[in-house]
């Protein structure tokens, strides 16, 4: 029996080490592919210059950088709110039979893959924008409603967990005290569970960075600085997909070049999530 | 009271939890790329047995390949014909080397490239394209470089409506790209602030609902959702094309280092051939013969 329990853990650690280790072979391999153009470039024109013409010689990323930063503010603005005002609701004062069908009717918005956002974005958002607004409607704004609306699932369940689990202690002890409902979670269970919330915007923060699919259908991938939230933009990821297919030698090198700066982006997300939740 | 409570909060325990999990995904994600890549390198592996032929290269001939190939060898079974993207340049390089047999590519060959053999198969006209309802029928050559400059920004100046003109273009790296900036832009770049589309489809699409875009595309690929401008009175019709009226045409070619033999010539006698001239002209090129 124990034998066979020692066994059962070896394989186990196997397969967990083999996980990480191509954890590791992916950051190596990206930042072999890439260094040498950033190298080649230097660091302050890759990421400073708005000039990206990768055929002719010119890398510059700082369009995209600023796209990538202004379409993943626009979706938090959006989603945030919704998503924590739906999570409130849902956690404190919903009767626990509604949330206990809504929550994972939310949680199936995860489910749905982004080209299908991104094809409602085409078919639905683009136009209604064209029409009512200017522009040609693939834009900043299209991308950061469609992405907000994808990182609600996030944002919800982690902002639900981290609210139910306040204990109840506390609001029973601010309603002892003669404080409203909204009081006492506006009071003290908001602040209570603050960190969760923190790490579920976070996280959904690292969704929209990364999401890339649904983002080249609506953004418009243009590779200026956007001056309007009517203006087409392209993000990182979109940058990557979009010209991944074609592209050889220093080209190829740029792409995996924008992936470092990607790979940066999310791990420094990440890390301040995680230094976030442990600083309670 | 609140203040205290902050301290202890319990809501960052269950950080991970939720659906997603970015770890698994991205590890998902990379045994496909790795998959994709293998799958990439296939034909360098294989090729060099007597019934084998590779042909590699520009994305624009890619397609029309794959169609003659699998025609091909549906007639011929014990044939196999292998058919890779990868761009022009890079087709041509890969012919160069050996890696492929054929290489194929959508521009004319230039410097010592000019010493492999060369085998055009076909035209391939590349129609600037508006939305049905624009009623601008004619454009100067001149015009659309100005257009795509970033120069002429509004409809107004071409005696339509003034409207800001949404400019589509395809992505870096493609060859219908490459071809209309060489054909239309000589040495001035695309604005940058031009929308881009990685397929032909997807230009087409974006026209097709944007009353006032213009993009372009091969011209085998117009239908009645957009309208084809004529460039300088000059329609981009299979005569046109064919008769060199028509300015924005390119070659489409295949490229070997030795002349072709084995193989390799009786998949080009093939594409030559009527059957495989008739194909692609079905497929909405123009033949060469």
């Amino acid at each position: 029996m124990r034998t066979q329990g020692k066994f059962i853990e070896r394989v186990l650690f196997l397969l967990a080490l083999s996980a990480v280790s191509s954890l590791v072979l992916i950051t190596v391999f990206i930042f072999m592919e890439g260094l040498p153009l950033i190298v080649h470039t230097g660091l302050k024109d890759f990421i400073f210059s708005t000039h990206w013409a990768p055929t002719k010689g010119h890398f510059g990323i700082f369009a995209m950088i600023v796209s990538s930063i202004l379409v993943t503010l626009g979706a938090l603005l959006l989603g945030v709110p919704l998503g924590l005002s739906c999570a409130i609701t849902l956690a404190e004062f919903a009767p626990a039979r509604v949330r206990r069908v809504l929550k994972p009717a939310l949680e199936l918005l995860a489910g749905i893959p982004s080209v299908v956002y991104g094809f409602l974005g085409v078919v639905w958002l683009v136009p209604l924008i064209r029409e009512h607004l200017g522009g040609p409607g693939l834009s900043l704004l299209a991308a950061s409603v469609i992405l907000g609306i994808m990182i609600l699932p996030t944002v919800i369940s982690i902002s639900i967990d981290a609210l139910t689990a306040v204990p109840d202690i506390y609001r029973e002890g601010s309603i002892a005290l003669g404080a409203t409902r909204w009081q006492t979670v506006r009071r003290v269970v908001l602040p209570a569970a603050s960190s969760g919330i923190i790490t579920a915007v976070i996280l959904g923060m690292g969704r929209a960075v990364g999401e890339t699919m649904a983002v080249i259908m609506v953004a418009g991938n243009a590779l200026q600085l956007p001056t309007s939230i009517l203006d087409p933009v392209r993000t990182l990821t979109s940058n990557i997909a979009l010209e991944l297919a074609y592209a050889a030698g220093r080209h190829r090198e740029a792409l995996f070049a924008t992936g470092i700066v990607l790979f940066v982006i999310i791990m420094l997300l990440n890390l301040s999530a995680t230094l976030i939740t442990r600083r309670r | 009271m609140p203040h205290s409570s902050k301290r202890n909060s319990p809501g960052g325990s269950h950080p991970a939890r939720g659906p997603l999990r970015p770890g698994a995904l991205a590890i998902f994600s990379c045994c496909f790329l790795l998959a994709a890549l293998l799958a990439a390198g296939g034909c360098r592996g294989s090729s060099g047995s007597p019934s084998h032929v590779c042909v590699a290269g520009s994305t624009s001939v890619q397609p029309f390949a794959e169609k003659l190939a699998e025609i091909y060898m549906h007639q011929h079974p014990e044939m196999r014909i292998d058919v890779q993207g990868g761009g022009s340049s890079a087709g041509i390089f890969a012919a160069s080397q050996g890696a492929a047999e054929l290489g194929a590519s959508s521009r004319e060959l230039v410097g010592p490239e000019k010493n492999l053999q060369d085998i055009p198969i076909a035209y391939d006209g590349i129609a600037v394209i508006v939305h049905p309802s624009n009623p601008l029928t004619n454009i100067r050559l001149e015009d659309i470089r100005r257009i795509f400059e970033g120069q002429l920004t509004d409809w107004g100046p071409l005696g339509l409506k003034p409207h800001p003109i949404d400019i589509i273009t395809r992505e870096e790296g493609s060859g219908t790209r490459e071809a209309f900036e060489q054909l239309v832009m000589g040495q001035k770049e695309i604005t940058p602030g031009a929308l881009v589309q990685d397929s032909n489809g997807s230009v087409r699409e974006i026209v097709a609902g944007d009353p006032h875009s213009i993009g372009y595309i091969s011209a085998g690929l117009v239908n009645e959702q957009v309208k084809a401008l004529a460039i300088d009175g000059v329609l981009p019709t299979r005569e046109n094309i064919k008769e060199k009226k028509y300015r924005l045409v390119r070659r489409l070619h295949l490229v070997s280092k030795e002349p072709p033999a084995g193989p390799c010539k009786a998949f080009i006698d093939f594409v030559l051939s009527p059957q495989g001239q008739h194909l692609l002209e079905a497929e909405g090129l123009v033949g060469i013969k």
